[in-house]
């Protein structure tokens, strides 16, 4: 608060009596109080106005009873209502990045999140859909990974692809793009959400390969990604 | 001792931010009853204290991996729990507390004059608290009661420390003036 060598006024002082009186100032503060208080009477006389405050406003708080069990019962109920849509994490690797992602933190962020991709996959279907004869161009997704729960892939689309039958088949497979696009040489890599549940790595390595051989041709490159 | 429990709240945090379910309950059970007194004495209504300490709570279970621990739990505990109090008055944080919460809280003892027929100061000096603006009865509250130091209430109302000494000066003046009033001329200031 105040200058380790800096001496407090008198009325510095006067001020500061209720944090004295209460234990809270640090030392050095304290000091120069209690020294002031040993050599002024009437400074002494108002500390113990300070302790009858002190007193009642303690007295008077704790004259106000406690929070009922209704309060546990349902700021539990509401942590547990979050834990529960939080999946067993495997264990290790994949899992563990998932428990990382399913923290309090990015589990309250998970519904904004998911509002922001509805927002964006509408407006990257949007625009495919008003250039349906066009061939897919890479359209920036910005990246929100950390907060999605799914199944991923990174897809690089063929340069064939037209708009339409990447969002067709998107659709088809209600999958949806996630993030991208990433450098990733010739084309781009997209990370897809090709399942809304989390799956293992066993499992997600079948859906990308299965999720990629259904593509006819749509799909040029498809690889697991967390 | 108070460097202990806030060394173990900040443990406690850590823990919740890890989706550790018993760490929150060690904490609510910690903490409830101070930040329910606090969020009453701001909005004057039991049931609504209720219902804000639960968010209050369930803000720490989702944003403990904010807390980067640069006060201690409880200050941090009391600024969110001020914040959601001003909310559910439709106030801003930094204007001025609802004085008509103060009526809200019942209270047994006689007016101040009759507690002075008694003979009774401090319940004379209890009822001078409750008619202090809500504004003085917080930093009242803070320092007497949460024990929080200057610094924590600055970072707690969110004003500067000068701020808070000056505020808790004229709570503490206007608290000797309501005294006189009631017939307890206590010679200060």
């Amino acid at each position: 608060m105040n200058d380790t060598n800096q001496r407090l006024s008198e009325d510095d002082v006067e001020a500061l009596l209720p944090w004295y009186a209460a234990g809270t100032l640090d030392t050095q503060e304290a000091d120069q109080v209690k020294a002031a208080l040993a050599t002024d009477a009437e400074l002494s006389r108002r500390l113990d106005l300070v302790r009858e405050e002190m007193n009642e406003a303690i007295v008077l708080n704790e004259s106000l009873g406690v929070p009922s069990a209704r309060v546990m019962e349902k700021l539990f109920a509401a942590i547990d209502r979050e834990r529960r849509a939080v999946r067993d994490p495997a264990q290790g690797g994949f899992g563990s990045w998932l428990a990382d992602l399913l923290t309090p933190r990015a589990f309250a962020f998970g519904a904004g999140a998911a509002m922001l991709l509805i927002a964006l996959e509408a407006g990257v279907i949007a625009k495919l859909a008003t250039q349906d004869r066009a061939t897919f161009q890479p359209t920036s997704v910005p990246g929100t990974r950390g907060f999605e729960i799914g199944a991923f892939a990174l897809v690089r689309f063929s340069p064939q692809a037209t708009m339409a039958d990447v969002t067709r088949f998107l659709d088809s497979r209600d999958a949806a793009i996630v993030d991208g696009p990433r450098p990733g040489g010739p084309g781009s890599l997209y990370r897809v959400r090709i399942a809304r549940n989390y799956v293992r790595r066993e499992e997600l390595e079948r859906l990308v390969k299965d999720f990629q051989s259904g593509s006819n041709n749509v799909i040029a490159v498809a690889m697991p990604t967390e | 001792m108070s460097a202990n429990l806030s060394a173990s709240d900040e443990i406690l945090i850590g823990r919740i931010a890890q989706g550790d379910r018993l760490a929150m309950q060690v904490l609510f059970a910690r903490h409830q009853v101070r930040v329910y007194r606090f969020v009453l004495r701001l909005v004057g209504n039991t049931a609504v204290a209720e219902d804000l300490i639960s968010e209050v709570f369930l803000d720490v279970w989702r944003q403990a991996d904010r807390f980067e621990g640069r006060s201690a739990v409880s200050t941090w505990l009391l600024a969110i729990a001020r914040f959601k109090a001003l909310s559910s008055m439709r106030r801003k944080p930094d204007e001025e507390l609802d004085d008509d919460a103060v009526g809200a809280i019942e209270d047994a003892s006689d007016d101040p004059e009759v507690s002075v027929q008694k003979k009774d100061k401090g319940a004379a000096l209890k009822k001078c608290l409750l008619a202090l603006s809500a504004e003085h009865r917080e930093v009242i509250d803070l320092v007497y009661y949460h024990e929080k130091s200057v610094e924590e209430v600055a970072d707690i109302i969110g004003i500067p420390e000068a701020t808070v000494k000056t505020r808790m000066f004229y709570a503490r003046k206007r608290l000797s003036e309501l005294l006189k009033t009631a017939g307890i001329d206590r010679g200060w200031p």
